[in-house]
């Protein structure tokens, strides 16, 4: 265990350092997921004649707290993964003394590193422009956040890396990870906060694991209420269905793309 | 058969989109807000205009425009400039792509749905096509000057993206946005010129005049040009 702990970490470190290279495009990244930003200002003025759940400053943090959960949760591994069956790179991959899983995880989790001073600086530019809204979470909420996080990030890379799979019978996986991420868009509190949907929205929704992806740990992060055990309850019922559901198509996708050949 | 499947699934998911901007929107206006006065089906008819929008991006400029940076990349820009055409031109009209489709039909039904909520006739619509084709005109200029910038940085899908979130914005009307945000709308990216102004011609609204948009598209057509043949003046391949 030590040992493959050693060599995730080196993997970790490998694709930090690649990142760190590729600074300006990092920027450019994160500038292009401005949505909540624009969210943001449509929700505040809208809130600013009428009033709502929240009031501006509420939904200023609310939107802040989603780009930076974005953010961290970011998972990409279907296009690395599909790019290199089709490439015919996994070959040499599976070569390698580790699971191949891990290597696309350390690559997400190098990269988030990178990421972060930059997120820090988001943060801080805003605040500097909009003082009203600065707020801290308190170290529990911090605590707490920090957890949902991590386990938000694990479902996505799941859910994701399990659709991947499919790259053993399809070119193209990701018309798959699309159709998927616009619920996941529409449903995970990214376009407003989950309470001003129409109860039996909300109530569907929050039978998937979307709203915990986003919407929970946003609230974690501006101090409201959240339902803690229901979300880890509903998120590992998820995850274990698509972990088994991954395990499944690993191994015969796996007999099949070596029965190609390669 | 491949690509009949994937076909359908990319209108599955335009259709998706659209419910789910269209619900996105109805979230402002249950709970008791509007966008900068705008009522709802105003609110939709600029939705409509937003997923036609990008169906046009998607049909014609990501294919071609976004194929610039390709050219470059392999070096193929050469035998591209060795034709006897205008290179922009041919650059510009060489491809096209089916993916787009969905939406530009989604965004025309979304927007005849609205205006007809409003009771608007024929002639009302017309009143949107000069607006909506200057609106053509800007977001093709964008495009290109921004695919431009591949001679110099060839990593330039990066922009692109930030360049779509901006125009996800255009899915609302400008006014709902406070005012630092209308300013950049108007003058940084013209993004109030794709939609909200063709469909306040629509709707029977005042808005940025009809000629603040000609002007716009104008001088965005003469800029997109000189900043091509610029960056030609720059543009060697590693064999030249």
């Amino acid at each position: 265990m030590n040992k493959r702990w050693r060599k995730f970490v080196t993997l970790v470190a490998a694709s930090h350092a690649e990142m760190s290279e590729y600074r300006v495009e990092l920027v450019l990244w994160i500038l292009s997921s401005i949505m909540p930003f624009v969210l943001m200002g449509l929700w505040m003025k809208a809130s600013h004649n009428a009033g709502g759940s929240l009031g501006p400053v509420g939904f200023a943090r609310y939107f802040l707290a989603v780009f930076v959960i974005r953010q961290l949760t970011l998972v990409w591994v279907i296009y690395e993964f599909e790019e290199d069956v089709v490439k015919g790179r996994l070959s040499a991959r599976l070569l390698h003394p580790i699971d191949p899983g891990w290597r696309y995880l350390a690559s997400h989790l190098g990269e988030r590193i990178a990421r972060f001073p930059f997120l820090i600086g988001v943060c801080a530019a805003f605040f500097v422009l909009y003082p009203a809204a600065f707020w801290l979470p308190g170290p529990a909420d911090a605590g707490r956040a920090f957890a949902a996080l991590v386990a938000a990030f694990a479902l996505r890379f799941l859910m994701q890396y399990a659709f991947a799979m499919v790259a053993f019978w399809s070119e193209r996986a990701n018309a798959i990870e699309d159709l998927w991420f616009f619920m996941y868009l529409f449903l995970s509190g990214f376009i407003a906060p989950l309470d001003l949907f129409p109860d039996s929205v909300r109530r569907v929704a929050e039978l998937t694991p979307f709203p915990y992806l986003v919407y929970m740990p946003a609230r974690i992060l501006i101090g409201q209420q959240v339902d803690l055990t229901k979300g880890f309850l509903v998120m590992a019922v998820w995850g274990t269905g698509f972990w088994f559901l991954y395990r499944r198509l690993w191994k015969t996708g796996l007999k099949r793309y070596s029965a190609m050949g390669a | 058969m491949e690509y009949r499947l994937n076909f359908l699934l990319a209108a599955i998911t335009s259709l998706g989109n659209l419910v789910g901007s269209l619900f996105a929107l109805s979230l402002f206006y249950n709970n008791g807000m509007d966008l900068g006065g705008w009522r709802w089906e105003e609110a939709i008819v600029v939705m409509g205009l937003a997923v036609f929008m990008e169906g046009f991006t998607s049909t014609f400029l990501r294919p071609n425009v976004g194929r610039i940076v390709q050219h470059v990349r392999e070096g193929t820009l050469d035998f591209v400039l060795l034709k006897p055409i205008d290179t922009q031109f041919w650059l510009s009209l060489r491809n096209l792509s089916l993916w787009g489709v969905p939406n530009l039909l989604y965004g025309v039904l979304v927007v005849i749905y609205g205006g007809r909520c409003l009771g608007l006739a024929l002639s009302d619509f017309a009143r949107g096509v000069i607006p909506l084709l200057i609106g053509l005109v800007v977001l093709y200029c964008i495009w290109f000057m921004l695919s431009t910038m591949s001679i110099w940085f060839v990593k330039v899908h990066n922009l692109t993206g930030l360049l779509r979130g901006l125009l996800e914005a255009g899915r609302y009307p400008t006014p709902a946005y406070p005012a630092a945000y209308q300013i950049v709308f108007t003058f940084v990216i013209p993004v109030t010129f794709l939609t909200t102004v063709p469909a306040a011609a629509i709707v029977g609204r005042n808005s940025a005049s009809i000629w603040a948009a000609l002007t716009l598209a104008g001088v965005l057509c003469l800029l997109s040009r000189a900043f091509w043949r610029l960056a030609m003046r720059f543009y060697s391949s590693a064999s030249s």
